[in-house]
């Protein structure tokens, strides 16, 4: 059997740019295995441009993201074995619209592994229950609500068990139970499949109910500004940048 | 009236004193901020800009316009804005329009050269043949893979495709083709009767039909319909973020959406064309026999004798051709979209007028061809 690659990410000196216009420049952190990882940030900061270079959807054009130690964008089959160890919800649940959820949740299964037709369904049943969703395996994305989407669309990414998943702005959108639901959802996952999750939000509420670990990026300065577990952040951080985001601007601390 | 709202004093040296009165909301009109700048312009001397607003009654955002528009000009002139004779309202509002922008968050739009322009526009113009031939190869591995079962194929959802661009497409390609026999029969007519060779209309239909006009047809009804279905089909997929959802799970896009598309279109265009073919020479048939007096069982043997195999199979390559230049611009374009609803817009016209440009020119290189080859 396949060595299954380890689930700790690092960005090492990464720079994003858009054309002419740099996003991002000298990241440099460290996921740990287990960890609930936030990316926050206001917005437009480059939080969403960091998460596509993690995932393979937009090359950097400086630095190296390492999973595991090996260079991620170095090599197209490595990156696309990687992948495979991956689950990433996005930010509109992105379900495959001529899919039912159930198909929806199927697709990874049929094509990556060699389970019956049957197992294949129980698993469907399993994860859509997993996610609230028992019973709707036959309505399609455009039939649920917003809410009910982004679960379906987190059933799916939990389709192969993935060591990481990545979740882009999880409660955009959502009224505060739904996005709360959510917030329960990713720490049950994290406990019950033991992944590694990484969560891209500027949602407060979330950050510190899920994340032990964090970075923070300022728009002004284009690199991360802070780092660490949020709840650390808010009692000692002395940067009054994250402690403006952080408290949503209630409390002020002079800039040094 | 307007000009009593406002009047001017100098009641220091150098310093120059706006008296406000009344009613300055958008509803009730206000004079206009060159009134001052004019008494700036006589009294160059001028300093100092002061308020004198005891008498302003109301205000809205249109009094806010004004001062914003002087405090702009003072900046400019170098002249002193003081504000403190404003109402305090005023004064708040005033802060928050007047706050600075800060000049990294607003991106740099460098205006460009006429060269620069013309450069631009080359290097997009490689960037886009290079994307082209890149999709043509993945659309190339794609096959590949498909014909050594390795790629995801949905039969449910081929069947579907091919649904839509067969079945659904009949009614029109039936109405068109049929009013493009009847066009090419009484177009015939006008110069065969002046030779009492009317019967030869038959044999005139019959080519034009089976050789290129129910190829040609049925491609332009198909890039108009099919076409735009699939770029608009699968833009808003991109916009959804269902594509980067098919990319993160190691899924090809073009294995998985566009490889049925163009087998599907590939299929179903030298089909249709076929189709098209057999209805274009019933209106021909209609309008001979019904209007021009021809005899049925003569005009249907003149057909039969004029079609050849050979033009049937130059309509059947034509109809293949456009198959694929149809799902290729109709699946480059909607792949290719940007995010956004008016994308999604630019990528179904693209794919539409591409598709056209493409099939009339396609055309023109298949004369060209069989014409030296004499077929």
């Amino acid at each position: 059997m396949e060595k299954k690659l380890l689930p700790v990410i690092e960005a090492r000196e990464l720079s994003l740019n858009y054309d002419d216009y740099m996003v991002m420049r000298g990241l440099n952190f460290r996921v740990n295995k287990g960890d609930i990882f936030i990316v926050m940030g206001g917005s437009g900061c480059g939080k969403s441009t960091i998460l596509k270079a993690l995932i393979g959807l937009k090359e950097p054009d400086a630095g190296t993201v390492l999973y595991d130690g090996k260079d991620f964008w170095a090599d197209l089959v490595l990156q696309n074995q990687i992948m495979r160890g991956i689950g990433v919800l996005y930010q509109s649940g992105a379900l495959w619209s001529s899919f039912t959820l159930g198909e929806n949740v199927a697709l990874p299964l049929q094509l990556y592994s060699e389970l019956s037709s049957l197992q294949i369904r129980e698993i469907v049943e399993l994860k859509l229950a997993l996610v609230g969703l028992a019973g709707y395996a036959d309505f399609y994305p455009a039939e649920i609500s917003g809410g009910m989407r982004k679960r379906a669309g987190l059933a799916r990414a939990i389709a192969l068990d993935p060591e990481i998943i990545f979740f882009d702005e999880p409660s955009a959108g959502l009224d505060p139970v739904s996005a709360r639901l959510l917030d329960e959802l990713i720490l049950q996952i994290r406990d019950v499949l033991g992944a590694t999750i990484v969560v891209v939000t500027h949602e407060l509420p979330s950050i510190f109910v899920v994340g032990n670990n964090s970075i923070f990026l300022d728009a002004q300065a284009k690199t991360m500004i802070a780092e660490g577990n949020p709840r650390d952040l808010l009692a000692h951080s002395s940067d009054p940048r994250v402690v403006r985001f952080l408290t949503r601007g209630e409390r002020q601390v002079a800039a040094k | 009236m307007n000009t009593q709202k406002i009047s001017f004093e100098y009641c220091a040296p150098q310093t120059l004193q706006i008296k406000l009165s009344g009613d300055w909301r958008i509803s009730a009109g206000f004079p206009e901020a060159s009134q001052v700048i004019g008494q700036f312009e006589l009294h160059k001397e001028v300093t100092r800009l002061e308020f004198e607003a005891s008498r302003l009654e109301k205000w809205d955002s249109g009094f806010m316009s004004f001062l914003f528009h002087l405090s702009r000009e003072c900046e400019d002139r170098g002249i002193l804005f003081d504000r403190r004779g404003l109402p305090d309202g005023v004064r708040k509002f005033l802060d928050i329009a007047l706050k600075v922008v800060e000049a990294d968050t607003v991106l740099p739009r460098p205006s460009e050269s006429l060269l620069e322009r013309i450069g631009g526009k080359a290097i997009e113009v490689t960037g886009s043949i290079r994307s082209l031939l890149d999709f043509m190869g993945e659309i190339a591995v794609g096959f590949w893979r498909m014909l050594r079962g390795k790629s995801y194929f949905r039969r449910d959802e081929f069947l579907y495709i091919l649904q839509t661009c067969s079945v659904g497409a009949l009614p029109l390609v039936s109405l068109i083709s049929i009013l493009v026999g009847v066009i090419l029969a009484f177009i015939g007519a006008i110069q065969l009767q002046l030779f009492g060779a009317q019967i030869f209309i038959a044999d005139i239909v019959g080519i034009a039909m089976v050789r290129v006009m129910g190829a040609v047809m049925a491609g332009i009804l198909m890039a108009g319909r099919t076409g735009a279905s699939f770029a608009a089909e699968l833009g808003i997929m991109q916009v959804n973020e269902e594509i980067d959802a098919l990319k993160t799970l190691g899924i090809s896009p073009v294995e998985f959406l566009v490889i049925p598309r163009l087998l599907a279109l590939v299929v179903m265009m030298p089909l249709l064309t076929l189709y098209a073919d057999f209805m274009g020479i019933l209106g021909g048939f209609v309008v001979s026999a019904g209007v021009l007096g021809l005899n049925p069982a003569e005009y249907w043997n003149h057909t039969q004798s004029a079609v050849k195999i050979s033009n049937l199979w130059v309509g059947l390559i034509h109809g293949f051709v456009f198959g694929i230049i149809i799902a290729v611009a109709g699946c480059l374009r909607g792949i290719g979209c940007g995010r956004s609803a008016a994308a999604v817009g630019e990528a179904t016209t693209a794919a539409v007028v591409e598709a056209v440009t493409w099939i009339v020119i396609a055309t023109a290189i298949i004369t060209f061809i069989c014409q030296v080859l004499r077929v």
